[in-house]
């Protein structure tokens, strides 16, 4: 039977810590630019109408305007960030693969695990939204702030020595209902993430002329309508997949425990989650729900999410007790 | 209006109200809000033994929420109403949208508005093509997915109307229906279910007869007999074997078992592992436990010698640490019952100075730590747990810890040997017709909500007016208007890119003017 390879889960370990490390640096970077870039500036004083925002697709419309003056410290501070984030991508990546390879299984079988590929996932994320609006660069340490604090919880309170699976969870169920969940939530983080944005934004365009930190950071974020249109179509993107797995779960637990479904506090949750998500969809297409309501649905939708991921983890116990803490 | 129909009126505005879609979404929210106690107070029927502590240490509280059915969330009366209240509004909604979206697919493409300057996207250009030849070029541009007709204007004008995306909305359709259908299948599978549970001693087997087995839980119309189970037989099994990796993390459970599909068929030979059930016609078997069943031979006050095997529950997950009964009558009124309540440590570790436990599930010189009661076992004709003894009417007479083959003597001629152990294996039956179709309705939902959430709806006008008929070479004017139905997302660049692709279709204005001039 498959045993435990002790020095590869050590090495996946230090591997892990090193890429929180790499993220940290480039978080700074972000911040750096953010807080001493040009483009934040230009954005805020020279507003382009609104149409015009959604029209040139989202957030690039400051792009020609920086990249126009000769590139300062800051953007290539922020050009290093990113540098920096997709090293810390593949020493997160090459940690995760080493822990599998360490288990001989697929390495999200538990809260440590599972954190771990939601924060990579939430990265990978990001990444892929800055390759197509490259504008959002100095927003990274707004993405990167809660996958750093995630991981180094997951690392401290959640972190669980690698072990090889109980024999409920040797299925393949596992690699393909638990991938699932990971893209879905950690797609789901990403859209909450915009919408707390949109709801700053929102608030700030109300106020012309305020002043104070949100003033500040509305001034340098795109327009709220992208924001809510991007946030939006994360969830129309990541409220299938959620379907499909839970779907996928729902036969693992035909298979596992003789019902499909059963009120386990884990489903349960799942069921809550995708219900809210489900108001979310149909809030954004009913009059006087749209915009703040919805966002607020949203964010109760990634609540539900979190709760279901430490709260029913650690404090209910259920058939889906396989957070690896003691 | 008829006085009926004023009578009807309110009726019908009540009937307006819970088919809108604020309605549905409110009930929406109290289905989330309505499921969470369901999740962190204990629900009886998962967990009737936790239920009742709670009760038992929340005094009136607990009373108050159990006589709300706190207790039974997901069979409560009000998240039934929650869900049928839906369900009514869901249909109530979904009727007249079938309705809609089937003429809408039915009939041509809306004409084009008269100014198609007025919408959220526009624009117009000019070709050298007449405008009957334009038309046709465009329709070629646009390609299959646009449905398109074409009508001419008082004026003169052509106008092409293109719409796309009727996926969407029947996607959605799909998915609603396909929701809805799932449910009453849900219902339909509970009303029908049924789930048996038998402890299996290794070596033994059952039938499934319900009133033969541990525990038999019907849904509604099951227990009314509405269904037969299915006449399949357990024989035997004839082994079950656990299997711990080095660090002693279990691996692997599996039961081997020789059945019979039903009574009158030959036997076959199965594995039974965690993941695996065995599925028969209409029934799956499940192993969803394993356990211990210690040995031992009692010698009776009067002199007679009883072999006894009985399963023990155990009582710690990790470390399979078991917990039972042994149960012998003597000869009725004369109060020489023999009862032993025991425990099973597989791997015992010492916990005082008189008793052991257990610190792993593998079985390693296993200790049975005996206390012998002889008595009344006070068998009143009412159920009592095999597990546990009525020590009411018993009297101690010594305690002992026994590795196998020891045998520990006690007063008036009793004696109790730890003979060995089997494994048992607990068996679920699990019966629910309506599950092969409900997984069929989901994946259902699963194809209508990524129409529904995938595909864009848009629609397009062009208006084509023909040059003046005297000049030669008097372009045609090209109008373009367009409207994103659903999603607007990236509409203008989507508009942008439609419109490059339908104007390099036309022959360009330039070319002609230049050679004009020529």
């Amino acid at each position: 039977m498959a045993g435990i390879d002790g020095s590869a889960a050590h090495l996946s370990d230090a591997v892990f810590t090193t890429a929180i490390a790499v993220y940290a640096v480039a978080m700074v970077g972000y911040t750096a630019e953010y807080a001493f870039g040009r483009r934040g500036r230009i954005a805020a004083t020279a507003p382009v109408p609104a149409r015009e925002l959604v029209g040139s697709g989202g957030p690039a419309q400051s792009v020609p305007v920086a990249s126009a003056a000769k590139p300062g410290s800051s953007d290539r501070i922020g050009r290093f960030a990113v540098a920096l984030t997709v090293l810390g991508v593949l020493l997160h990546a090459t940690s995760i693969a080493i822990r599998g390879a360490a288990v001989d299984a697929v390495p999200w079988s538990n809260m440590y695990e599972f954190a771990s590929v939601a924060g990579l996932v939430g990265v990978v994320a990001f990444l892929g939204v800055l390759w197509k609006a490259p504008a959002i660069r100095h927003l990274g340490g707004f993405v990167l702030l809660p996958v750093i604090l995630m991981m180094f919880l997951a690392g401290t309170v959640l972190y669980s020595k690698a072990q090889p699976l109980v024999p409920a969870l040797r299925s393949y169920w596992l690699a393909i209902h638990v991938t699932l969940v990971s893209i879905a939530e950690g797609a789901l983080m990403t859209s909450a993430v915009l919408t707390v944005l949109f709801l700053v934004k929102q608030h700030a365009d109300k106020r012309p002329g305020g002043t104070g930190r949100l003033a500040t950071l509305a001034s340098r974020l795109p327009a709220a309508q992208t924001l809510d249109k991007v946030a939006y179509r994360i969830v129309a993107f990541a409220f299938p997949l959620y379907t499909v797995a839970i779907i996928c779960g729902a036969i693992w637990a035909e298979a596992a425990w003789g019902r499909y479904w059963g009120w386990d506090p884990k489903e349960t949750w799942a069921f809550i989650v995708w219900v809210i998500y489900a108001c979310y969809l149909h809030a954004r297409a009913t009059a006087g729900w749209k915009g703040r309501a919805a966002a607020w649905v949203n964010l109760g939708g990634f609540f539900s999410i979190t709760f279901n991921f430490l709260i029913v983890n650690i404090v209910v116990s259920g058939l889906h007790s396989y957070a690896g803490l003691s | 209006m008829s006085p009926i129909g004023d009578a009807w009126r309110p009726v019908r505005r009540a009937w307006r109200r819970l088919t809108s879609m604020r309605t549905a979404l409110i009930l929406l929210f109290l289905l989330a809000v309505a499921a969470v106690p369901g999740s962190l107070l204990p629900q009886r029927p998962l967990n009737p033994d936790k239920t009742s502590a709670y009760l038992h240490s929340h005094g009136g509280w607990g009373r108050f929420l159990d006589a709300i059915g706190m207790f039974d969330v997901f069979g409560s009366v009000w998240f039934a109403a929650i869900y049928l209240l839906l369900f009514v509004s869901l249909v109530g909604c979904l009727i007249p949208r079938i309705r809609v979206h089937a003429r809408a697919v039915a009939r041509k493409p809306l004409p084009a508005p008269r100014h198609l300057d007025r919408l959220p996207e526009s624009t117009s250009f000019e070709t050298s093509d007449s405008a009957q030849d334009y038309a046709g070029t465009a329709r070629a541009a646009l390609g299959r997915r646009w449905r398109i007709a074409q009508r001419e204007e008082p004026s003169g004008a052509l106008t092409l109307s293109a719409e796309k995306g009727y996926s969407r909305e029947t996607g959605n359709l799909i998915f609603h229906v396909a929701l809805l259908v799932s449910l009453v299948l849900i219902a339909v599978g509970r009303l029908y279910s049924y789930q048996g549970s038998e402890i299996v001693v290794q070596g033994h087997g059952f039938c499934n007869v319900p009133a033969l087995l541990d525990s038999w839980k019907p849904g509604r119309l099951a227990a009314e007999g509405k269904i037969k189970p299915a006449p399949f037989c357990i024989d035997r099994m004839w082994r079950f074997t656990a299997t711990y990796t080095d660090s002693g993390e279990p691996s692997e459970f599996a039961a081997d078992v020789v059945y019979r599909r039903t009574v009158t068929s030959s036997s076959a030979k199965a594995t039974i592992t965690v993941n695996h059930p065995l599925r028969l016609e209409g029934d799956r078997v499940y192993l969803i436990g394993h356990g211990f069943a210690p040995r031992v031979t009692i010698r009776m006050p009067d002199g007679s010698v009883r072999h006894d095997t009985e399963p023990f529950v155990p009582q710690d997950a990790t470390t399979l640490q078991s917990e039972g009964a042994f149960k012998a009558q003597g000869k009725p009124g004369t109060n020489q019952d023999v009862g032993i309540a025991a425990t099973f440590s597989p791997t015992p570790v010492p916990q005082t100075l008189q008793t052991f436990t257990s610190s792993a599930p593998q079985v390693r010189d296993p200790i049975l730590g005996i206390a012998v009661y002889v008595g009344n076992l006070n068998y009143n004709g009412l159920p009592q747990s095999v597990y546990s003894l009525d020590t009411s009417k018993l009297k101690l007479t010594g305690a002992a810890n026994l590795r196998i083959g020891q045998t520990k003597t006690l007063p008036n001629g009793v004696s109790v040997r730890f003979d060995g152990w089997v494994p048992w294996a607990s068996l679920q039956v699990s019966h629910d017709p309506a599950q092969g179709l409900l997984l069929w309705s989901a994946l259902a939902m699963v194809l209508g909500l990524l129409g529904s959430l995938g595909v864009r709806r848009r629609r397009l006008w062009l208006r084509l007016t023909p040059g003046d008929d005297g000049a030669d070479g008097s372009p045609t004017v090209v109008s373009v208007g367009g409207l994103a139905r659903s999603d607007s997302g990236n509409f203008s660049t989507e508009f942008a890119g439609l419109l490059e692709r339908v104007q390099a279709a036309g022959r360009p204005v330039r070319e002609v003017v230049l050679s004009g001039r020529e």
